[in-house]
């Protein structure tokens, strides 16, 4: 079993109180994490300015080359971690392990992950729309275009208040880094494996260890980061997103209520985009806030629900090394049958129906309970009307609404969304979604949600929340 | 330690026999027990022979503290004394309250003989970084200062409104009133009290430091070298920070205790521990036990985990075995403290989340 101290700006920290990481489906204890106190990380922010300081002295350019590297050190090299090491195949294994995911999408997202880090010079070029990045460091500078301009950093470093159940989230932090900007981790207690293994991979490429701290705990370390960060991140559900937004001290990211929109002009060929729809449904396990939680219409409506339920409702548990296993297990307990039960509530509300019900057939319900995790089979529902209480809910496994939606009222009525696929040809629908202030990331044609761009922003651009442009002059 | 461990336990039924025989004597007992006695099928002043004897009694339902008549829980003999009462609870609803006459006082001068001198010079003056109100913490700290030679120092926190703000999720109320609290601390550090000795909650004590830390200096330069602290945030961990990274070597004794039972004081705690954290109770004015949480009376293997049960067994007051909503391992007897002992104290966890630890 590996005990894994904290890291106090690079420093191991073994506390007296750990945690145990267990895996979900054996019961086996597989590390001890080091918990840190919410006094420690007050303390130690006082010297958080010293992470930039060190980082700005390596040019940027040097930064991103480091970056580059660490993404084949966590790619395939046996790492540090704690008191052992661990290979790529372990982090795979240790990871599926403890958040439920099935191993395969471990390895994709690990895929992933890699390679936002090796188009790292790409992704800043597209996110700072190519500026000078020696700018971020010295604080001004001028355009190519011969305009002055200044970049002030708004905190030192980072606090991230990261999820247990998502790993597909890491992305959003790569760039900060080589933005010469420090990273404070609370991780979630399900998921320490990223931010250490992607840490450690930094420190062999170069990164100074000063420049990184990760602190695990309960819910009062995360409070303590939040606190004493002058910029921070945190993941969770709509009670966090309500408790945070509009604090311009932290980028809240919860729910996305992600929707596929079929215009009137294509919905009578519904059929041609299924894959799309069933794409954006299953593939990570329903479990990304980019996943797609209602699919909406003005007509076809019952037809998507049926066609869509056919091909998810047959996709059942299988054990997580296996390459076909398309379901994540629930390894808190109760949370599943919390939700199934949530789902049945609702459904005796007229308007609503399961279509996956009847295409799994009798004694197979949603809720598959295990020894030691749950797991809950793809829900497809039919709602008549988007004022069902279920017509716009989101859950972590591949739960989706098909909603019967008149066009004109489909954007006044989706609510906030974070990803909208919307298949159309009809440039005023188009013109509508361009506008929609409530989208955030917009797809114009059968692109399924969980596609993402790395080159474009998500959920506003991190460079705008690390950098305030102002006025800069000299006499 | 099996002599002083057996004496201790024959000191403590004969406390117990003389606390029962003054609550249910009809000439100095008090009302309450008087009353609930004729609700009971056997005779306390007859059938309780010794401390294991309280079994008989049903537990103590702290639920009989709210609201009046106050004097039920008087003494007959006590009733013409000048009398304090104490309240624990009310954010919500009607407090619970205790009756006091010289209780608090007697704890803390009983405490005050476990505090080493040089840690805490008499004649030394104080600082009570705690809730003021209606509260026993905040008379006892002040008579231990007085009984100790000393002026205690107080500032004004009310703990209701710290619990209402965290309750609402009003972080940024919070953290405006904890400063507030920390300013009038540093204040009156700053004002030439020469102030050696300090009360302080682990969060308030950790505020405390990292706020003198902020100024460029320290509890250590303030003048502090001694602090008593108590609360179920004291863990093992939380200490080892706090000698390690806050008091630059100050001496720090942790203490558990509430309105009910008074002040159980703890083992040296170091590095040579772990940081571990045992408390014994002031028998045989009061004993702790930690019992199954399923009968909350049978009494745990050492080292096993169970709800702590208090008694508290003065001529003020008798609690014929309370479950407290905290949890801990029994530890054996220590040499100054013969009898059995709690460790690794912290909410009981069936009940941890619908409880609120304050600032305080």
């Amino acid at each position: 079993m590996i005990q894994i101290p904290a890291l106090r700006w690079g420093k191991p920290y073994t506390s007296l109180e750990t945690d145990p990481v267990v895996h979900f489906d054996t019961g086996e204890e597989l590390a001890r994490v080091s918990l840190a106190n919410a006094g420690l990380i007050q303390r130690d922010m006082k010297k958080a300015q010293r992470a930039r300081d060190v980082l700005r002295e390596i040019p940027t350019a040097e930064l991103i080359e480091m970056v580059k590297k660490a993404a084949d050190l966590y790619m395939t090299a046996e790492l540090p971690l704690g008191d052992g090491t661990q290979t790529p195949d372990d982090f795979v294994k240790y990871q599926s392990a403890t958040t439920g995911l099935p191993e395969h999408m471990c390895r994709a997202n690990m895929e992933k992950n890699h390679f936002v880090l090796t188009r790292m010079d790409e992704v800043l070029d597209a996110l700072t729309r190519g500026l000078d990045l020696s700018i971020f460091g010295r604080g001004y500078g001028t355009e190519a275009r011969g305009v002055p301009l200044s970049y002030q950093a708004q905190a030192p470093v980072l606090g991230l208040v990261l999820p247990s159940n998502s790993p597909g989230v890491h992305t959003l932090w790569m760039p900060v880094i080589p933005l010469q900007i420090g990273l404070v981790f609370k991780p979630g207690p399900q998921e320490p494996w990223t931010p250490y293994r992607m840490s450690e991979a930094f420190f062999q490429a170069g990164i100074p260890r000063e420049t990184i701290s990760i602190y695990p705990g309960a819910g009062e370390i995360g409070a303590a980061v939040l606190a004493h960060c002058s910029r921070s991140m945190i993941f969770g559900g709509t009670p966090t997103v309500e408790r945070y937004e509009g604090n311009p001290k932290v980028q809240v990211h919860g729910p996305g209520f992600s929707k596929i929109l079929l215009g009137d002009d294509i919905v009578d060929d519904w059929e041609k985009y299924l894959d799309v729809m069933v794409d954006s449904v299953l593939v990570n396990s329903g479990r990304s806030c980019i996943s797609c939680s209602g699919i909406w219409a003005s007509r076809h409506t019952e037809e998507i629900a049926e066609a869509v339920a056919a091909r998810l409702a047959p996709v059942a548990p299988l054990p997580p090394d296996d390459d076909q296993s398309a379901l994540a297990a629930f390894t808190v307990p109760g949370v599943a049958e919390a939700i199934s039960n949530e789902i049945d509530h609702h459904l005796n509300e007229s308007g609503s129906v399961d279509v996956t019900a009847r295409h799994r057939g009798d004694g197979e319900p949603r809720w598959v309970p295990r020894e030691r995790c749950d797991y809950l089979r793809p829900t497809v529902l039919h709602c008549d009307s988007p004022e069902r209480w279920l017509a716009n809910k989101e859950y972590m496994f591949p739960f989706v609404s098909v909603v019967s939606c008149p066009q004109e009222k489909m954007i006044g009525s989706i609510g906030s969304t974070l990803v909208a696929s919307a298949i159309t040809e009809d440039p005023g629908f188009k013109r509508q979604l361009i506008d929609a202030v409530h989208i955030d990331r917009l797809n114009i044609g059968p692109v399924p949600t969980i596609r993402l761009n790395w080159l474009q922003p998500h959920e506003g651009s991190i460079i705008d929340f690390l950098y305030r442009a102002r006025a800069y002059q000299e006499g | 330690m099996e002599e002083n461990v057996a004496n201790a336990k024959t000191n403590l039924d004969a406390h117990v026999r003389d606390i029962v025989g003054w609550h249910f004597n009809p000439e100095t007992g008090t009302p309450f027990w008087l009353d609930y006695a004729k609700t009971l099928d056997f005779d306390p002043r007859s059938d309780i022979a010794g401390f294991d004897d309280l079994r008989k009694f049903p537990l103590f339902e702290d639920e009989w503290l709210r609201g009046g008549p106050l004097r039920r829980w008087v003494p007959k003999a006590f009733q013409d004394r000048p009398l304090f009462v104490f309240e624990t609870g009310g954010t919500t609803g009607i407090p619970k309250s205790r009756v006091a006459v010289e209780d608090f006082r007697i704890d803390y001068e009983l405490f005050s003989e476990t505090l080493p001198e040089a840690s805490f010079p008499k004649g030394a003056n104080w600082l009570m970084l705690g809730p003021s109100g209606p509260r026993r913490l905040r008379l006892a700290v002040e008579h231990l200062a007085q009984h100790r030679g000393g002026i205690c120092f107080c500032l004004d926190l009310d703990p209701r409104w710290v619990i209402k703000l965290i309750n609402k999720g009003w972080t940024d109320h919070l953290e405006a009133y904890k400063n507030h609290v920390i300013d009038q601390a540093v204040t009156l550090l700053g004002a030439g009290h020469d102030i050696k000795a300090l009360f302080a909650t682990p969060k308030l004590l950790e505020s405390l430091a990292l706020r003198l830390e902020d100024e460029g200096t320290s509890l250590k330069e303030a003048g502090i070298v001694g602090i008593f602290s108590g609360g179920t945030e004291f863990t093992p961990q939380w200490t080892r920070f706090a000698v390690e990274e806050l008091l630059d070597g100050i001496f720090i004794t942790p203490t558990y205790g509430n309105t009910l039972m008074g002040l159980a004081a703890s083992r040296p705690v170091g590095p040579h521990d772990g940081y571990k954290i045992t408390y014994h109770a002031p028998q045989p004015r009061a004993v702790v036990e930690v019992v199954d949480p399923d009968d909350g009376r049978t009494v745990v293997d050492y080292g096993a985990t169970g709800r702590v049960r208090l008694t508290t067994l003065t001529k003020e007051f008798f609690v014929p075995g309370f479950l407290e909503r905290d949890e801990g391992e029994r530890e054996a007897p220590y040499a100054s403290y013969p009898w059995d002992g709690v460790s690794g104290v912290r909410p009981f966890q069936k009940l941890a989340a619908s409880t609120t630890v304050g600032v305080y």
